[in-house]
């Protein structure tokens, strides 16, 4: 019996890494997680931190549950929004407002995605833009409570007294929350629940056939994946300081899918890399003074899904299965 | 007299005018075989998807059990312990066999949504999963993903698919299309098998299928019952030789 068989995997069966392989991704993973801030910017590490977890919020839509949202901003701005205006008024410790933060996220998903999970594949995307596009214009207009278009300024960051200002030290103040979230959304993905949707994602109809509600299963994930959004974008309020309309504007639920689509759907990982990337090459692009920022990502964007279909952690984990299988030929032969 | 456990009343459904299923009056006894038979386009399936929540009838109502199901979504019916299979195989693809009956034994329970607990738990179901996968001759494949398997497992997997719900009422849409004659005999074994404590209803184009296996047998022809009665009845009723049964390829 191969390893593959022992924990089925969900996105194609009996194609997950090795076990040996997958703790080395790990300890690797949680290595450059620890080092980044030394060798970048500590505020552009900050700001991938965030971003990785919207990445890796909307790829349980898109890849596990087959969603394509492009209106996520409404989540990762409202908790923006909501995490700064807690941290101004209550004073309570930054995760404590961030995680208000998602939940407030989380909350508006439900009527959100009770309208839009009855749609799918166009139309879904289409409402859930809709929804952000007015949530972008109430708090546009509810200028008392967001600022209107100065933003809400001056967000304190609180932890016990610390002093959190340098965001050297705020890095590793955010990360165990950044990582906590990361490791729900592995969980989800790899749960019993995780389960079903990847059904309700290939086969709907058969999924309803054999006993899943499946508009209240997209329901749920929908709320999660708000709610993990909802993380990086009170992250991001912190982070910043301030919270702009910007967070809330569709090209923020736009910047999202790309990540998503550059690190490749439904890798859950591949979301981190292609935030890590994308940041990387903004901050790089706008310091070298470089006007057309979005003209070079577009066309990396489109350089990367024509010559990797899966994306990044997509492709590189299939080159991966391909010579492992190879491998596993020969030992049979051999055998 | 044994009680109906499934019932329609003048059931019909229009495709954009097409009448498809013609105020069908239908009454399945409880614990018998009912084959469902009739010409391509007759309507066959059609009527499964009213009787399994697919498709909501035009005019007419649906009783389980004595309970009106009219309009129920197919996940609540379902749940009422009806279950069926697929006329065209419906799997999902990147699922091993195992994973497929692992995720029908699942959703009897409240497990799938547990979003905070491991897959692993799945493993629990998963020696009656793979008794589920020998009962339908799968003594192999049952961990390559089910878009690799060939057509007869498919079926097979069709079959077991139907079978994880335990259900009360078995609706199975030609589950022998495509067999060689091995599987097929296999096929017939399986059901008489498992129709114990239950009721089947069964659409099949095969006719010594349907004598060796149905006790009673309702012939539809363009949306409307035909003729209903034992095998030898109906294979006998002069409308039925004419409409179906002389066709020269019916000859099972
Ligand atoms: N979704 C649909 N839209 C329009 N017409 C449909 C639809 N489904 C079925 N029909 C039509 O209804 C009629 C009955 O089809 P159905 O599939 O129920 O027949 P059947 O008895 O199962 O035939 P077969 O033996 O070929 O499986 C056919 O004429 C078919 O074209
Ligand atoms: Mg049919």
């Amino acid at each position: 019996m191969s390893v593959a068989t022992k924990s089925p995997s969900l996105v194609r069966a009996a194609a997950r890494a090795p076990r040996r392989l997958r703790w080395a991704l790990l300890v690797i993973g949680l290595a450059i997680a620890l080092w980044l801030p030394n060798g970048l910017y500590p505020a552009v590490a900050v700001d991938m931190l965030c971003w990785a977890l919207f990445a890796v919020a909307v790829d349980l839509l898109l890849g596990y549950t087959g969603l394509l949202s492009f209106g996520h901003a409404a989540f990762w701005g409202t908790s923006a929004y909501a995490t700064g205006l807690v941290a101004i008024h209550l004073g309570v410790p930054f995760p404590v407002a961030v995680l208000s933060g998602a939940l407030v996220a989380a909350v508006l998903a439900v009527p959100i995605g009770y309208l839009a999970v009855r749609r799918t594949g166009i139309y879904f995307a289409m409402v859930t833009l809709a929804f952000a596009q007015m949530i972008y214009y109430i708090a546009n207009n509810r200028r008392g409570l967001t600022g209107g278009e100065n933003g809400l300024q001056s967000v304190p960051r609180e932890l016990f007294g610390l002093d959190l200002t340098d965001a050297y030290y705020f890095y590793y103040a955010a990360l165990p929350v950044v990582l906590l979230g990361l490791w729900a959304a592995w969980r989800i993905v790899n749960s019993p629940f995780g389960r079903v949707l990847v059904g309700i994602r290939d086969n709907p109809a058969r999924a309803r056939a054999l006993g899943y509600p499946v508009h209240r299963y997209k329901l749920l994930a929908f709320v999660l994946s708000a709610f993990i959004a909802g993380l990086g974008g009170g992250l991001f309020a912190m982070a910043h300081r301030f919270v702009t309309l910007d967070t809330l504007h569709w090209t923020t639920s736009g910047k999202a899918v790309v990540m998503v689509v550059l690190g490749g759907i439904g890798t859950l990982w591949g979301g981190v890399l292609g935030a890590g990337l994308l940041v990387r090459l903004e901050d790089w692009l706008s310091f070298s003074g470089f006007e057309a920022v979005g003209l070079v990502t577009g066309g990396l964007f489109v350089v990367v899904v024509l010559v990797f279909r899966r994306g990044l952690w997509g492709t590189a984990a299939e080159l991966l299965r391909r010579r492992s299988g190879l491998r596993r030929v020969r030992g049979g032969e051999q055998g | 007299m044994v009680g109906t456990v499934l019932a329609t009343h003048a059931l019909t459904r229009d495709f954009r005018g097409f009448r498809a299923v013609d105020g069908v009056d239908l009454a399945v006894a409880a614990g018998t075989v009912h084959a469902l038979v009739g010409p391509n386009g007759a309507g066959k399936t059609t009527l499964f998807n009213l009787l399994t929540g697919f498709l909501r009838p035009t005019s007419g109502r649906i009783e389980v059990g004595g309970r009106d199901i009219t309009g129920l979504p197919p996940e609540r019916i379902a749940g009422l312990g009806v279950a069926r299979s697929f006329q065209i195989t419906s799997l999902f693809p990147m699922l091993s066999a195992r994973e497929h009956v692992e995720l029908a034994l699942q959703g009897r329970g409240r497990l799938g949504w547990r979003f905070w607990r491991s897959a692993k738990l799945l493993g629990r179901f998963r020696d009656r999963a793979d008794e589920l996968l020998a009962m339908v001759g799968f003594e192999e494949l049952a961990e390559v993903p089910s878009d690799a398997l060939p057509y007869g497992r498919k079926r097979a997997l069709e079959l077991a698919l139907a079978l994880a719900l335990d259900p009360v009422v078995l609706l199975l849409d030609e589950p022998t299309a495509g067999m060689g004659l091995e599987d097929v005999d296999r096929t017939v074994d399986l059901v008489d098998r498992v129709r114990a404590g239950r009721t089947v209803v069964l659409v099949e184009h095969n006719m010594s299928v349907v004598g060796r296996l149905a006790d009673r047998v309702t012939v539809l022809q363009g949306g409307r019952v035909l003729a209903e009665g034992a095998y030898d009845e109906v294979r006998a009723d002069e409308r039925v030789i004419t409409a179906y049964l002389g066709a020269p390829d019916a000859a099972g």
